[in-house]
């Protein structure tokens, strides 16, 4: 996993279909980069149906949530219309996983993404970052614990 | 994550059933809806059967509303019920009929276990009744709860296999000898 306090390395991947998101237009706001190994998981035990249902406590710390999984972005679109997704989810499917590679979030083994978190300040600065056991759904008490610090270290 | 722990602890504001010294608490944030957690629903009536007096459960609400549209109401809808003494009568029928949460059927259920089916409707819109839903619903992202149904034992999140007999097993390898040996 990268260290906290570099800067968060840029990137631009699909997030639609037809459009690419780059990290870096994204300053200002907090940025939660959540890697994961598949699309199409049962959903009640499911990392990104859990993280859909918090949207309001992420855009309450300001934070754009992201998903990235190695899935190709038609995958992305058919999970993301079946679970209504309120935030995007980034296909790194070519080259395959060379972001999640970036992020140290690649597993070579099973040629998916590992289950890593990283939190990104306003500044692209990588603030809290933590890599859960595959099976193991992280939940999201880290992240909100994250965006909280930010907010109360950004405080005059 | 994995050292996660039940914030805030069991209070006043909490739905507990069962003896309030019992060795264990075993507190489950649930979603009405959630086929998942009406598996469990008898598996836990079991544990509570043989644990006896050694076991306290609690229950937290923890509705996916995006995934089970009306799980969020039917939570609802047992704190209403609770206003009129009868939380854990409505949480028991309402799993027992998870698959018609329309809020005819919800209305059906409470007339069904002798709510004041009026005062029921009422309490419903009340705020500070919605209001219990969404801090459960927080109290559980804060606790780390990343499934549903998620445990805590003790206060702390169970993160094991809970079907057939797998928690009851681990819970009475819990207990202390001497209580394990009169069950």
């Amino acid at each position: 996993m990268l260290t906290t306090g570099i800067a968060a390395p840029d990137f631009e991947l699909y997030q639609t279909p037809d459009s690419r998101l780059r990290l870096s237009n994204l300053r200002g706001k907090n940025v939660i980069l959540a890697f994961y190994p598949a699309d199409w998981s049962p959903v009640c035990g499911d990392q990104m149906s859990l993280y859909n249902e918090m949207e309001t406590f992420f855009t309450r710390q300001q934070a754009q949530l992201i998903g990235i999984s190695v899935d190709s972005r038609w995958s992305h679109a058919a999970y993301s219309e079946q679970h209504g997704f309120y935030f995007p989810l980034l296909a790194d499917f070519e080259p395959k996983g060379a972001v999640s590679k970036l992020y140290d979030a690649f597993d070579e083994s099973t040629g998916e993404c590992r289950r890593a978190l990283y939190v990104i300040d306003g500044d692209g600065i990588i603030r809290w970052s933590y890599l859960s056991p595959i099976g193991i759904n992280p939940g999201a008490d880290g992240i909100l614990t994250a965006l909280e610090t930010i907010h109360t270290n950004n405080q005059p | 994550m994995s050292s996660s722990f039940l914030t805030p602890s069991i209070g006043p504001q909490d739905h507990v059933y069962g003896n309030e010294n019992a060795v264990i608490e075993l507190v489950e944030y649930g979603d009405y809806q959630c086929p998942y957690c009406g598996r469990a629903y008898p598996i836990i009536k079991n544990i509570q059967e043989q644990l006896g007096s050694a076991l306290r459960f609690g229950f937290r609400n923890f509705p996916l509303s995006k995934v089970h549209p009306n799980a969020f109401d039917a939570a609802v809808a047992a704190e209403a019920a609770a206003l009129q003494g009868k939380f854990w009568e409505m949480h028991d029928i309402i799993f027992e009929n998870q698959h018609s949460l329309e809020l005819g059927n919800i209305v059906q259920l409470a007339r069904s276990i002798g709510l004041n089916t009026d005062r029921f409707k009422e309490d419903l819109q009340l705020p500070a009744v919605i209001g219990k839903v969404k801090s459960d619903f927080e109290s559980g992202v804060r606790s780390g709860v990343n499934r549903t149904p998620s445990f805590f034992i003790n206060g702390n999140l169970y993160t094991g296999d809970w079907q057939g007999v797998v928690l009851l097993e681990y819970l009475k390898n819990q207990l202390p000898h001497r209580l394990n040996g009169q069950l």
